[in-house]
């Protein structure tokens, strides 16, 4: 197993496709009354969050303590961390502590990579900047999987800002790993230059949603900041929802089996319609629920869980 | 005075002779000298160049003397070869009136290991908003001629005009640094497919050269003297190679750093790589190598940007852009040149030596010239161990690289600033 998961790049298909295969049996535990396994038991895992995501982080704890881990929550807010400590110094803290795992989220790019360097334990990447948040590509690609009972094959479309992105870079090095094609959609000003010599060749780019739309298997859209309009990325809301938002009309030119897909948080109204978010091709509760069970997985891999 | 008799030394790249410093200058060059007075430094070979002169240093002092001071930046300067050095202006307080100049130069002669140029502040403040008062500095006794925002760009075009027109009373030249900066708001590294991968905001390249391509035009318009820091891509080069066909007084200058590492460097995410303008393609680096031997880029400049341990051991985007470069910047040019000699000199010593108008510098040894020169082992390799530099900081890129070339001694007016490899104080 690896040691840390900093990027989709870090998963070969032997490796993700264990995380997927170990979040199924993980799922069962959820079913059960005593929703515990005893498998990490003593080891302690730190939720270092300098960016507010209750959603993500309530995630990760969920998953740690269904584990039995100790879990510690080092939050930039009320911390030494908002009084300008600097992630090195943090970093020998939580050395000091002996977390097994640091599970972090950071708006720069690439702090997960640099507290790698720092700490002992393994380093989960809960999102960094606008580079990667795998977790997220790897509960997206399990709803896939448990959705439409396969991944190699299937075409996605990622549909929206791209290039603020992290869900879209680790969605597209994952999914190409397990053999799905994947087509990028949105405003020529927010797909970022030459995606697929960065990421995967044979990644498409379109400015044409509804091009897209009647041969895909998954549309995933992406939160699309109201603010992106103040720096020229489109014009205004109203245009980019009437360009590239996803509502009732569009959504019917999707095949009949196509699932809709969301990160979260949605801007409803901009990017999706409340039709569209709420339809029974939406997986968007589902992806939830299969976050706790993926991010169990992922815990349980990294520690060494499997050869105790 | 002590004499030095060199013997058996090329003298760039010339067939092995004997150079005898006395006084301050070289007193005689030929085979077959004897000194009985002086010490001999034995110089086979090694060759002699005319002391490298470099037209873009950081110093940081005044104000950020924990990371650099014009006493460890000249005693870095002097162990990579260097005679003389401009001095950036972007101090706290910044170089924009004739006292700080004075003051950065008056450090410079008390160190007294390598000439300290300051070059002054255009606007006050770097602030980009009006002149600094040019003509003051000029007058001071730091004789100021390069004027630079370095660290900013003049990016107001009517500013940028009126400085390159109002130096022209006192033959001031106007370096500038050329990066539009609404077109690199937030940038980290170099836009291309490895800012797509690893998430950070790209700095593209026509921000460089959309400014570049303007001030040639207001250099022509106005027919003054402008000086490009740091030239880092291909497009840069083309714009360049036609203003200097059309007869634009266009100089322009290249780091070590632009001609070797690529933006693959910044995948760790270690900031010891950021740098403004940032690394860039091996196509901009082979275009860089190229101009550089045709002179369409000038001089190889260092950018020697020493940084504090805390404004690089963190998170990239916070991370302060910037490099060392004073100790390295030979070996690098040997590495991507070779031994040219000739070409070495001309772009290290002899033409930056002109642009900044240091007289007495970049001048090849021969008898009656002041000896400002350097000798180099060019079979020696080395390994940089970032503790070993003499700068105050440790932020150089070619931490465990094996490089060729060692600086055995460098002479500032006869007088040994290195001598065994060591700096002499
Ligand atoms: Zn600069």
């Amino acid at each position: 197993m690896i040691r840390h998961l900093l990027s989709g790049a870090d998963l070969d298909a032997d490796t993700a496709t264990e995380i997927l295969d170990t979040a199924a049996e993980m799922a069962t535990v959820a079913g059960r009354e005593i929703k515990k396994l005893p498998a990490l038991r003593g080891r302690t895992v730190v939720n270092l969050f300098y960016e507010d995501s209750t959603r993500t982080r309530i995630s990760f704890e969920a998953a740690a303590k269904r584990l039995s881990a100790d879990v510690i929550n080092f939050s930039a807010k009320g911390s030494s961390v908002a009084k300008g400590e600097s992630l090195k110094d943090t970093a020998l803290t939580l050395q000091a502590m002996g977390a097994d795992a640091v599970v972090v989220r950071h708006p720069a790019s690439g702090a997960p990579h640099r507290l790698a360097n720092w700490v002992d334990g393994s380093v989960v990447n809960a999102g960094d900047g606008t580079h990667e948040h795998p977790t997220q590509a790897l509960l997206d690609a399990y709803t896939m999987r448990a959705r439409l009972g396969r991944l190699a094959g299937l075409s996605v479309a990622v549909v929206g800002d791209v290039l603020h992105s992290r869900v879209a870079r680790s969605n597209v090095l994952l999914l190409s790993t397990l053999g799905a094609k994947v087509t990028l959609v949105g405003p020529p000003t927010l797909i970022p230059v030459d995606i697929a010599g960065a990421l995967a060749p044979g990644t498409d780019v379109s400015y044409d949603l509804d091009a897209v739309l009647p041969d895909v298997d998954v549309v995933m859209m992406l939160r699309v900041q109201r603010e992106r309009m103040k720096d020229s990325y489109f014009p205004s809301a109203r245009e980019y929802s009437r360009r590239y938002g996803l509502d009732g009309p569009r959504m019917r030119r999707l095949p009949e089996h196509a699932i809709v897909m969301h990160p979260g948080p949605m801007n409803r109204g901009m990017e999706i319609t409340p039709e569209v978010a709420d339809s029974p091709r939406s997986t968007i509760v589902e992806q939830v629920t299969n976050g706790v069970s993926v991010r169990m997985a992922v815990l349980y891999l990294l520690l060494g869980g499997n050869n105790r | 005075m002590t004499a030095y008799l060199i013997t058996s030394v090329s003298i760039v790249g010339a067939a092995p002779t004997d150079l005898l410093i006395r006084d301050g200058v070289v007193a005689e060059v030929g085979p077959g000298l004897s000194a009985p007075d002086a010490v001999v430094v034995d110089g086979t070979g090694l060759v002699a160049l005319p002391g490298l002169v470099d037209l873009h240093t950081h110093l940081r002092e005044p104000g950020r003397e924990d990371a650099e001071t014009v006493e460890s930046g000249s005693r870095a300067a002097a162990l990579g070869g260097y005679t003389a050095v401009c001095a950036m202006a972007n101090t706290s307080p910044v170089a924009d009136t004739a006292g700080v100049v004075e003051q950065v130069w008056r450090l410079g002669r008390e160190a007294g290991l390598v000439d300290v140029q300051p070059v002054g502040a255009v606007t006050v403040g770097l602030a980009g908003e009006r002149l600094a008062e040019l003509g003051a500095m000029a007058d001071s006794a730091a004789r100021v001629r390069i004027f630079s925002d370095d660290g900013h760009c003049v990016a107001d075009p009517l500013l940028m005009r009126r400085a390159l027109e109002y130096v022209k009373a006192f033959d001031g030249i106007i370096a500038q640094h050329a990066e539009e900066p609404r077109l690199t708001e937030g940038a980290q590294m170099h836009e291309g497919e490895v800012s797509t991968r690893l998430g950070l905001i790209g700095w593209p390249a026509v921000a460089e050269e959309a400014i570049i391509a303007r001030d040639v035009l207001l250099a022509e318009h106005v027919g003054s003297r402008l000086h490009v820091c740091h030239v880092s891509t291909a497009g840069s080069v083309e714009v360049l190679r036609q203003a200097k066909a059309r007869g634009v007084r266009v100089t322009a200058e290249v780091t070590p750093h632009h001609l070797l590492l690529t933006d693959e460097r910044a995948e760790t995410y270690d900031p010891v790589f950021k740098v403004n303008p940032p690394l860039r393609t091996a196509d901009d680096i082979a275009a860089l190598r190229s101009a550089l031997a045709d002179g369409v880029i000038d001089v190889i400049a260092t950018d020697h940007a020493p940084h504090a341990v805390e404004d690089k051991e963190c998170e990239w985007a916070y991370a302060r852009p910037g490099m060392l470069g004073l100790e390295t910047a030979l070996s690098i040019a040997l590495d991507v040149l070779g031994p040219e000699w000739d070409l070495i000199a001309e772009r290290m010593s002899r033409t930056p030596a002109r642009i900044a108008g240091l007289t007495g510098h970049g001048v090849d040894p021969a008898p009656g010239v002041p000896a400002n020169l350097t000798v180099i082992d060019p079979a020696a390799r080395r390994t940089i161990e970032p503790a070993e530099l003499a700068s105050r900081s440790r932020n150089t890129p070619y931490a465990r690289m094996t490089l060729p070339g060692r600086i055995v001694a460098t002479f500032l007016r006869g007088e040994p600033t290195v001598l065994d490899g060591k700096a002499v104080k």
